[in-house]
């Protein structure tokens, strides 16, 4: 294991797997120059300029181009930037990626890895700062991750890679700086759609993901403090999602709340209440809950963005009110 | 005359235009079928256009690839494709290119390199442009032509496509078959400027305007192009005027266009101009009678062998989602 940034991880998962394969390559915006994060630093030296291919503000191009690259054996790796800026690309993503495989009869295949950082970063606003990672799990054909510490960014960043499905992946923006073990061996992969237990509990579930993970973290250190002991899982990977893990922990705790930055309403937190509420709702011992970002785009003045946010003393109330 | 006093010139327009009545036995089989409900969802016809996909992938190789749109069976065809797999996929059968879950607007076949037609107009270009810069990464030297209609010149995709293919240096051979008409609205009243071909060049990509109903002056344009983009050369951009003797789809008789439009095109359709070039070169009658024939009883075949074939298995609708999360 080696202390490492969620940044750094990401670039050990990406030198790891383009040496393993020839065929992974990656292309987007400013990337020969380390990319807009600097996720990307340094690759160009070892890899070249025909691996990593800087590219026009071509959001469509950038997937479109992916999607055939990939279709001919390949394993593209696309930077999008922002997942604000994914948008530009919809068509590429949902009516080609996630489709091609299934409307070819299985005569194709599109590896490829879809970056799109996510989330709230302070003062970016309402086109630089969306979480919607729910929008792509409802697309049949993709896969969906979202790591939230140092050590799965680079796992499953290497899982993606390997990946034959397209998978949108999300890292969260406010993350890329924050540090943790990490595991050096390189054929350690963390699997996709299995959840992690980031704290054992006994009294209430809290599932979450991504950039909401630190904030679970935070509550679950304020409930300890009142006598509450609260399980963390966060799924990491939302489609495949570990149903079990999730069933597993409330069975034993009795109580539900998802948590995730994103807009609450339709937001990933629905399906897994309504999941858990469809398959085990005699198990709860008070009503499943949501938290999440009110429905307004991202404010840009900083105590109005921090209204979107979920925050400890939410989480504290819904304890309460679960009589915790 | 026999056949062999022929010159190769009109030996290779003879088998060009063998393509171009397949094509059209083809789409002529297809038009009948959805008249009597076997094609179930949209079938784009292109009579009037088989020129265009026969004089470009009659200069390609079989390792060669090609993107097509939602008009796309000619390209189908003449990429090489087995008609019957392409007519059972229209019909929605087992055995059809895409196991029937795709129809006539996602009909492929990868195994003679004809990489997908698409739903979505101007969706090919970046496909194909990525398809030439991961097939140059593997080290695989091959062309790439992808078809696109007139309509796509006003979608975003055909920019970033050729700025795309231009700016890498990629072999792909553009190809806008411009039959006039984007669904139901003649083309040149929504595009401004000069045109496509211009727009391609002001882009950095060499552009050719040429009669898409000219099977002769096509392949001269093509197998030029395709020589010099092998290996390594960068895109080149053909804008082949035809004309859509058809409706947008099977269900629309395209009736509403001028009368006097129709005839003229009518007049100057492709297989009447082939046959006059071929017959001045010494082709029999006969023998360009004989083309033609094969052709209809080839899909005449091909019809009632896909009206017979099974539907596809109901796990079929399950399979090839993905890998990971897919139906269990």
């Amino acid at each position: 294991m080696s202390k490492m940034s969620y940044r750094d991880a990401s670039l050990a998962a990406l030198h790891e797997e383009m040496r393993r394969d020839p065929a992974v390559w990656a292309l987007g915006e400013d990337i020969a120059d380390g990319g807009v994060f600097g996720q990307y630093h340094g690759l160009i030296e070892e890899f070249g300029a025909s691996r990593i291919v800087s590219t026009p503000i071509s959001e469509s191009c950038i997937m479109g181009a992916a999607v055939g690259a990939a279709m001919v054996g390949t394993r593209p790796i696309v930077e999008l930037r922002f997942a604000d800026f994914a948008l530009c690309a919809m068509d590429e993503m949902i009516n080609q990626a996630a489709k091609a495989r299934y409307m070819f009869g299985g005569q194709a295949r599109v590896p490829v890895v879809i970056r799109q950082p996510v989330g709230m970063w302070r003062s970016s606003a309402a086109q630089h700062s969306q979480s919607l990672e729910s929008w792509y799990v409802h697309v049949p054909g993709l896969v969906v991750l979202a790591p939230g510490t140092p050590a799965d960014n680079r796992g499953l960043l290497k899982a993606a890679i390997r990946c034959d499905d397209p998978v949108i992946y999300m890292e969260h923006k406010d993350s890329w700086d924050m540090t943790g073990e990490v595991p050096d061996d390189d054929d350690e992969v963390t699997p996709i759609g299995v959840a992690r237990i980031d704290r054992p509990g006994d009294d209430v579930t809290i599932v979450t993901w991504s950039g909401a993970l630190q904030v679970a973290r935070q509550a679950a250190d304020a409930a300890a403090d009142k006598g509450i002991s609260a399980e963390i899982v966060d799924l990491r990977s939302l489609w495949p999602w570990d149903q079990d893990a999730v069933f597993g922990s409330v069975e034993k705790t009795g109580r539900l709340l998802v948590m995730h930055e994103a807009v609450k309403v339709c937001g990933f937190g629905a399906e897994t209440a309504a999941t858990v509420t469809e398959t085990m709702g005699d198990a709860l011992r008070s009503p499943a809950r949501r938290l999440g970002a009110p429905r307004i785009p991202i404010p840009y003045a900083p105590p109005l963005e921090d209204l979107c946010r979920v925050r400890v003393a939410d989480v504290m109330t819904i304890f309460e009110e679960m009589k915790l | 005359m026999p056949a062999t006093s022929v010159a190769p010139s009109a030996q290779r327009i003879l088998g060009l235009y063998a393509t171009m009545a397949r094509i059209r036995a083809f789409e002529e089989a297809t038009d009948r079928a959805a008249k009597e409900g076997l094609v179930t969802g949209a079938a784009h016809l292109s009579i009037g256009q088989e020129a265009v996909a026969a004089g470009i992938c009659g200069n390609l190789r079989r390792t060669d690839l090609i993107t097509s749109t939602h008009r796309g069976h000619g390209h189908t065809l003449a990429k090489g494709a087995d008609p019957l797999a392409m007519m059972r996929e229209l019909f929605g059968r087992a055995g059809g290119t895409s196991d029937g879950k795709g129809g006539s607007m996602h009909i492929a076949d990868f195994s003679v390199g004809m990489l997908g037609a698409n739903g979505i107009v101007a969706a090919g270009l970046p496909i194909a442009a990525g398809v030439a810069q991961g097939k140059r990464l593997l080290g695989e030297d091959v062309v790439v032509a992808c078809f696109f209609g007139d309509g796509a010149v006003n979608r975003g995709p055909f920019l970033e496509g050729l700025n795309w293919a231009r700016i890498y240096d990629l072999p792909v051979l553009f190809v806008c078959e411009d039959n006039r008409y984007a669904a139901r609205t003649r083309t040149g009243d929504m595009t401004g400027g000069p045109g496509p071909a211009a727009r391609a060049q002001s882009l950095g990509v060499p552009a050719h305007a040429i009669d898409g109903n000219d099977i002769m002056a096509l392949d001269a344009l093509a197998g030029r192009l395709v020589e010099d983009m092998r290996p390594g050369g960068g895109p080149q951009f053909i804008h082949a005027l035809t004309y859509r003797q058809r409706g947008h789809t099977v269900a629309d008789p395209g009736t509403w266009r001028p009368a006097d439009e129709r005839a003229e095109f009518m007049e100057h359709d492709q297989m009447r101009i082939a046959r006059r070039f071929l017959i001045e070169n010494d082709v029999a009658m006969a023998d360009i009678d004989a083309v033609e024939t094969a052709a209809g009883d080839e899909m005449a075949v091909v019809y009632d062998t896909a009206k017979d074939s099974a539907w596809p298995a109901a796990e079929l609708a399950a399979r090839d989602v993905q890998d990971i999360g897919g139906p269990a």
